[in-house]
């Protein structure tokens, strides 16, 4: 064999980033006990994530040779790393601070260039240096969501109960690896989290291109495999007669279970989720039941219905170590102030406030008593950054052991001087009071007296690692959290016919949030997600020139069509608390989740509404017309991919299911012979 | 150009007071804005006329900073997000955008706040759609704008004196 050349020093050869090859259980048995086998092929366009604010970064080498970075990033902790790194400077001369993000969604969480050019354009002049992308420059940044082809294979009872699945996922990585191995091992994690998939393989290849790199957007990696999944579910649902939202229904992840390719799965809302959306949604008097014929809604006008989950956390950082992913420190002064310190980044989410909600409602005081400090590596312990939808369980749980650790020393003290048991104290309204005496109590801040005259200056620390994976197959980092929050979705749409423009009316979404901790920033996150989602479904996409496929059509604002207040559709929220033991106060995740059901239930709204398949995002009209004219033609109803690219796949990694005995390693490779 | 950089020179009205500032003659009123009179409120999003991240009311009307130059601004009257709050409080609408999340990362909020302003001005009561339509020229990535909608729909109730609060669904999701 030839050495074909490598385009980097790192990942599986030639243009080959990463393969990988992953099987889980006997799949000929459970093709072998299908009453259905289907295949489909999808794909889902890559797509930016156009925060608002380009992103900026200013340096200082100060006279005493300590570099200081402000950045727009969310990712400080590892910005720190990358710098010592590339500068060649100890760790502790290297202060970064990220500055409040004008919108992040995954696009500012890579370390970047120009965070290293003005911090060594610093050194060098001694002198501040400032850079500030520019909006195409930001486009050619990008990190944004993978294009992705996809096969799907699955075998199914005739309930719909899955036998088998075998996925297959092709990313087009573009110039560099960004986070590009956990992107290609995040299009095949997930799908068995939402309905019970007893046996389980997985085929994951991500190329280089000459393209802008492609890195993690809201959902990393697991959108494009949901979308495929979601819309391949629907035409299973269609040969067996089905409604979709009772098969899904009957055929859920159980909570607390282990799933085949040994995901532990905690709390488990889905089927809230669903019930709600299809009863607001007044689903049974609109779904066609794939009765063309007999319609209940006008012909153009359709309903679709798609669920998922996502990570409330990765399971482990990007760098080996067995440290906590989440560090907050508290320190309360004589005056019964509180101070939270953490290196967790707002991104707009609001975490700098979660710390404020969390440890107030622990020490019995109000938010607006508590000042928070985040984001700076020289103030405030480790948080791993805001990505993966981590910051609320892990800094949340961090601040719960802080603040109990602040709440027992202050507990011991004024018992002490109350001669009050220390099990009857109560902190509650900025007192600390015996709770069988109300009246006997203590102010908050002369609680922190009493207890800083015991035992010296008040300061505590609490920490944060996610538990264990049962997972010990190579590949098992990616895909294991703490928790998994669920989302189900019904879109309303309106196909146009002459123009194949499709108007998203309604979606009715709802999602499992554990529990929670201000209900106006989830209903924020579950909004803005099914708007973002909305744009990937209908409209956004990076597409480069023909002729010059390096260079981007429309890095502009203006051009690269995201959607506008009269592009965006109503939404009705249900929220589901169905609390996590793993979640701090029981609270999941809300960021990212539910982007996810949007994409697929437009797509499945679209197929109810005219009778075509787009099996590709976004659906544009373009798409919706060549399919409608196809159908007219007697042709396939169908627009999108129809083969994948022919692949060497390496000897998959074999590992048994819980259910057949495994133990989560992988079997031995049994030598094959020719 | 002999190489002598000569400063612009102009007197206007910022946010209610009189106001002088020198410049070089090419910059932008954004521009001008952040980096000669450290207001710093108003932002960049694209420095393209895209995005109505930059506007700002210039005699009451919303135009984007980046497009305007800052010559252009002589005699008149700007107002951008830093003079929206007076000594009395916060503006209606800032406290409606704050009370229901309309804004999340903050960067089009100041944007979107004087935009909404100038709609209120002229409509008192303005519907969904006039607000939509009003706000088409700003986008926003974070809210999905559904917020942004139901704060200007209370600040404009409030500022007609009505007893409104916000509708118990926004905060906590429908049943």
């Amino acid at each position: 064999m030839i050495d074909e050349p490598r385009i980097h020093d790192y990942g599986d050869g030639a243009n080959v980033h990463k393969k990988v090859s992953l099987e889980f259980g006997d799949m000929g048995e459970g093709f072998k006990e299908a009453d259905l086998i289907r295949e489909d092929i999808l794909f889902y366009e890559g797509n930016t994530h156009l925060p608002m604010e380009q992103h900026a970064a200013v340096a200082h080498f100060d006279a005493d040779h300590k570099l200081t970075l402000w950045s727009a990033t969310q990712t400080p902790h590892y910005v720190h790393r990358a710098l010592a790194k590339t500068l060649e400077l100890p760790a502790s001369h290297i202060r970064v601070i990220a500055t409040p993000n004008g919108g992040g969604f995954g696009g500012k969480s890579d370390p970047f260039n120009h965070e290293i050019i003005v911090s060594k354009l610093s050194m060098m002049t001694g002198r501040p240096v400032k850079v500030t992308l520019t909006r195409e420059e930001v486009f050619y940044c990008h990190r944004g969501r993978h294009p992705v082809l996809m096969k799907i294979r699955t075998g199914v009872k005739k309930d719909g109960a899955i036998t088998a699945m075998d996925f297959q996922s092709f990313l087009d990585g573009g110039a560099y690896g960004s986070y590009g191995v956990a992107s290609t091992f995040y299009t095949g994690a997930l799908q068995t989290v939402t309905y019970n998939v007893p046996r389980y393989k997985f085929r994951g290849l991500r190329a280089f291109t000459n393209k802008p790199p492609c890195g993690p957007k809201r959902g990393h990696g697991t959108p494009q495999p949901r979308f495929a999944l979601e819309v391949h579910l629907d035409k299973i649902a269609e040969e067996l007669k089905l409604d979709p939202a009772e098969m899904r229904l009957k055929h859920l992840v159980q909570p607390f279970s282990v799933t085949a390719n040994y995901l532990r799965i905690g709390s488990m809302g889905l089927g809230k989720c669903i019930e709600k959306v299809v009863e607001g949604s007044e689903w049974k008097k609109k779904f066609s039941n794939w009765d063309r014929e007999n319609r209940k809604l006008p012909e153009g006008k359709g309903v679709g219905l798609a669920c998922s989950s996502y990570i409330c956390g990765a399971g482990l950082p990007i760098y080996w170590n067995n440290m906590p992913h989440s560090g907050v420190q508290l320190r309360l002064d004589r005056q019964g102030g509180v101070c939270v310190q953490c290196g967790s980044t707002d991104i707009g989410q609001g975490s700098d406030s979660i710390l404020a909600y969390i440890v107030a409602e622990i020490l019995g005081i109000d938010p607006f008593d508590i000042r928070v400090i985040t984001a700076d590596t020289d103030l405030t312990p480790v948080d791993l950054g805001s990505y993966s939808s981590r910051v609320t369980l892990m800094t949340g749980n961090a601040a719960i052991q802080a603040a109990e650790r602040a709440r027992e020393l202050l507990t011991m003290a004024v018992a002490e001087k109350l001669s009050v048991p220390i099990e009857n104290l109560s902190f509650a309204d900025r007192r600390v009071f015996d709770v069988e005496n109300p009246e006997t109590g203590v102010t908050f801040a002369e609680a922190v007296v009493l207890a800083e005259s015991k035992f010296g200056t008040i300061g505590t620390v609490g920490s944060y690692t996610p538990p264990r994976s049962p997972g010990r197959y190579k590949g098992a980092g990616v895909g294991p959290s703490p928790a998994y929050s669920y989302s189900a979705a019904v879109a309303e749409v309106d196909v146009d016919a002459s123009t194949g423009i499709v108007t998203v009316e309604r979606i009715w979404i709802g999602h499992d949030i554990g529990q929670s901790i201000n209900p106006a920033l989830v209903m924020g996150q579950v909004e803005g997600s099914v708007y973002m989602g909305l744009g990937e479904a209908l409209m956004e996409e990076m597409t480069y020139r023909a002729n010059r496929n390096v260079v981007h059509k429309f890095p502009s604002l203006l051009e690269y069509k995201s959607p506008t207040t009269l592009e965006m559709c109503d939404v009705v929220t249900y929220l589901i608390e169905d609390r996590d033991p793993n979640g701090p106060f029981g609270a999941k995740e809300v960021g990212q989740g539910p982007l996810l059901p949007v994409m697929p239930a437009i797509a499945n709204a679209v197929y109810d509404a005219v009778g075509v398949r787009i099996d590709e995002v976004p659906i544009t009209p373009e798409k919706v017309l060549t399919a409608l004219r196809d159908k007219a033609k007697g042709r396939e109803a169908r627009f999108g991919p129809k083969r994948v690219p022919d692949v060497e796949w390496p000897q998959p990694l074999k590992v048994l299911t819980p259910a057949e005995g495994g133990d989560g390693k992988e079997m031995p490779r049994v030598a094959v012979h020719s | 150009m002999s190489g002598r950089k000569q400063k612009a020179h102009i007197k206007l009205t910022l946010n209610g007071e009189p106001a002088e500032v020198a410049f070089a003659p090419h910059k932008t009123l954004l521009e001008v804005l952040r980096e000669d009179l450290g207001l710093m409120g108003t932002k960049h999003g694209c420095e393209l006329g895209e995005c109505g991240t930059c506007a700002v009311l210039v005699d009451g009307r919303s135009i984007l900073s980046c497009l305007m130059l800052g010559l252009d601004a002589e005699g008149r009257e700007v107002e951008t997000i830093e003079g929206m709050a007076t000594a009395e409080g916060l503006h209606p609408l800032q406290e409606t955008f704050a009370d229901l999340g309309a804004a999340q990362c903050g960067y089009c909020t100041p944007g979107f706040l004087l935009v909404a302003k100038e709609l209120l001005k002229t409509n008192a009561e303005p519907s969904r759609d006039e607000i939509k339509e009003a706000l088409s020229g700003n986008l926003c990535r974070c809210t999905g704008y559904l917020k942004i909608y139901e704060a200007v729909e209370l600040a404009a109730a409030k500022m007609r004196g009505e007893e409104a609060e916000a509708v118990k669904e926004t905060i906590y999701g429908y049943e």
